[in-house]
């Protein structure tokens, strides 16, 4: 059944893509490429590009500067309706005079596919999103992830060589949410089509996308996969935006084979990262922690000293929020098999690998969390 | 034509006593309209009503005579082709008018609702000498007309007149309720429409027209009766020639003392209005299902 909707997905080449509103920089200068039947996220905070970005791609928005290739063409000239592009939008914009038949048969009816063709798409792409025999309905008569669902089929049915999502899931509760992201990421598996996926929810995109471009402030920070992004953050809002992580903030020299970190109640080595002079930030991830009891002796290899402030019980584990030196907060997640004996208020060891230790330059943009307890910086 | 949902009921907590007060309360506050509304409408439509019907004595005459002469009938026919072209020519004009209002800016838009609303709330006869002094023999208009080597066209005493005062008058009628419509329909449907593939004409035929509908309904319907009861305007502008029903009726009531005939008349002109209306409130529902999306 999908057969008649798979499409060779097309690469999307963004080279110095740029959006200014009047003085404000909405995107300022965006390199980035979608392989042909990727399925590429963008994610990033609120305010940082990730719609402009994809409105730019759809064309409904002009670009300022910088280059735009659909599979090697240009296209920062077409209209919208000449680039062929399905879109699927946070509020689903169905047309609410139409059924859902006459929703999914818009596309084909402005591409002259005859009648009967269009009758068997359309039931193709609403078994495809599981919504057989809700033909006859309006959008009005649909559940929020119903209509979702319709607004899919619409964007698949003509089989665009690109589709782009912003926010789909965004209106819908959790676990509809969690059933729909398994729908969409097998209809990518099936179709081939190149996916780009605007989210602001870093578990939907680990758990759906091939990459991830995380977007800040109108600009990418980094792309990736989803174990290079949380494995080798190659810059601290990175290591913040993605998953949890410790920050240990102080100036990198070259230590033999690794960097040396020194600040305030720190001296740590790092095994990992490309940056070994000035001001530095070492990120560790907080299953890479252990915690041992304060002694007056601090135990061989990296270690800092810190204060647990809340221990958590989660059943397979804890997680624990602790203290540092420099009053900033770290995280650490113990498994059940490797639990300390630390509670809360208990004064700790953090020892790490140097291996598991990042060391990123500090940009000063990072913001570390604010201290647990008040007044208990030293 | 309105867009907004009802409202949502106060949370369940209000408990029942309270809900039933206010009930009442807001019962009581009808109250005053429903007695103005009783004493000054509906007493003298049934006066008229009556009159129709039993002056000067109980019986058909007055509508006999009225569908017996062919003049009467002509004027009837008349009415109601003069406020079906007042109707077409506010649609042409107001369509694409609040369309504009839609994708201008704040100011922009200030000034094209006080271009609408300021004659609006100038004098119903102000207005309308002001058109005859525009549209007389040696007007504005036919002095412009001449000085492109045009007319001197007559404007005055013709239905044509009459159909411009009357639709500068009622344009603002057809210009809100499409400025409402048209203000609540989802912009992100049209680029929906484009990035599916839709020319910009097809998207505007497709989707813009279907959902300005019911305004166009709304304001249609609104401008066509009210041209039908036009007095003032098609009095001044027009001629014995161009009379339309609500001048006929003066004449039976005011000039000939003719109470029955003048209610006859008025009754006719009722029926044929809300024969009307029925007709498009279920044109409309057949359309239906068109509501705008409620908006999350
Ligand atoms: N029409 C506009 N005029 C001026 N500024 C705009 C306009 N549209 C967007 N911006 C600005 O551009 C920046 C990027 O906006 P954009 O909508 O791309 O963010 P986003 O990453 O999609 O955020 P969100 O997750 O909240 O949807 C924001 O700072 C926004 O204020
Ligand atoms: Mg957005």
């Amino acid at each position: 059944m999908p057969a008649d909707l798979q499409s060779g997905g097309a690469s999307i080449t963004l080279r110095g893509l740029t959006k200014h509103y009047g003085d404000a920089v909405a995107v300022a200068g965006i390199d980035l490429e979608a392989r042909p039947g990727e399925f590429l996220t963008f994610l990033g905070p609120s305010g940082s590009g990730k719609t402009t970005t994809l409105n730019m791609i759809a064309g409904f928005i002009d670009v300022t500067a910088g280059e735009l290739l659909i599979d090697g063409q240009a296209v920062h000239s077409l209209p919208p309706h000449k680039r062929d592009i399905g879109m699927v939008f946070q509020q689903y914009a169905l047309f609410p005079h139409m059924t859902v038949a006459e929703n999914v048969a818009y596309p084909l009816k402005q591409r002259k596919v005859e009648k009967g063709e269009r009758g068997r798409l359309v039931t193709a792409a609403l078994a495809a999103v599981g919504l057989d025999g809700y033909d006859a309905r309006r959008p009005s008569e649909l559940s929020g992830g119903q209509q979702q669902r319709v607004a899919l089929a619409r964007a698949i049915v003509y089989s665009p060589q690109v589709l782009l999502m912003d926010e789909p899931l965004g209106a819908l509760d959790r676990k509809l949410r969690d059933t729909l992201q398994l729908e969409i990421k097998r209809i990518h598996a099936e179709l081939g089509t190149t996916f780009v996926y605007v989210t602001h929810d870093q578990e939907e995109a680990l758990a759906l996308s091939d990459r991830i471009a995380v977007f800040n402030a109108g600009r990418i920070e980094q792309v990736g996969t989803a174990e290079e992004l949380y494995d080798a953050p190659e810059t601290v809002f990175c290591a913040q935006f993605l998953g949890e992580s410790t920050l240990l903030q102080g100036t990198a020299r070259p230590d033999g084979g690794a960097t040396l970190v020194e600040g305030p109640g720190v001296r740590v080595h790092a095994g990992r990262g490309h940056h070994s002079a000035g001001a530095a930030a070492v990120v560790v991830r907080p299953e890479r922690i252990t915690l041992v009891p304060a002694t007056d002796d601090a135990p061989a290899g990296n270690a800092v000293r810190g204060r647990v402030t809340e221990d958590v019980y989660l059943g397979n584990g804890r997680k624990l929020q602790i203290e540092l030196p420099d009053g900033s907060a770290g995280t650490v997640r113990e498994t059940a098999a490797a639990r300390s004996a630390c509670r809360s208020g208990d004064e700790v060891w953090l020892t790490f690998s140097a291996d598991d230790a990042v060391v990123l330059p500090d940009d000063g943009a990072s913001a570390p969390t604010a201290p647990v307890a008040a007044g208990a910086a030293a | 034509m309105s867009v907004s949902a009802s409202p949502p009921l106060p949370a369940a907590a209000a408990p029942p006593p309270g809900r039933t007060r206010r009930g009442l309360r807001n019962g009581s506050l009808f109250l005053p309209a429903a007695v103005l509304l009783a004493a000054f409408f509906l007493a003298p439509l049934a006066v008229m009503v009556v009159r129709a019907f039993t002056d000067p004595q109980t019986g058909l005459q007055n509508f006999s005579w009225f569908f017996g002469d062919a003049v009467q009938v002509d004027v009837l026919i008349r009415t109601f082709r003069t406020a079906l072209i007042v109707t077409v020519v506010c649609a042409l004009l107001a369509y694409p008018y609040a369309y504009l209002m839609t994708v201008v800016g704040p100011l922009g838009l200030a000034v094209l609702t006080l271009l609408v609303l300021v004659p609006f709330w100038t004098s119903l006869m102000v207005r309308t000498f002001a058109w005859v002094i525009l549209l007389q023999d040696t007007g504005v208009v036919n002095d412009v007309l001449g000085f492109f080597g045009l007319g001197p066209v007559q404007l005055i005493r013709t239905t044509t007149g009459v159909v411009i005062g009357m639709s500068q008058i009622l344009l603002p009628f057809m210009v809100m309720p499409l400025y409402a419509v048209m203000r609540g329909i989802d912009r992100r449907l049209l680029q929906a429409s484009s990035g599916l593939g839709a020319k910009p004409l097809t998207t505007f035929v497709k989707v813009w027209l279907p959902l300005s509908l019911p305004g166009l309904a709304a304001g249609a319907l609104m401008v066509f009766i009210s041209s039908l009861g036009f007095y003032v305007t098609p009095a001044l502008l027009g001629s014995p020639d161009t009379a339309l029903v609500s001048q006929q009726i003066f004449t039976q009531v005011n000039g000939l003392l003719e109470w029955g005939r003048g209610g006859a008349m008025g009754v006719i002109v009722l029926v044929m209005t809300l024969v009307l209306l029925a007709v498009s409130a279920g044109a409309l529902r057949l359309l239906g299902g068109q509501r705008p999306e409620g908006r999350a």
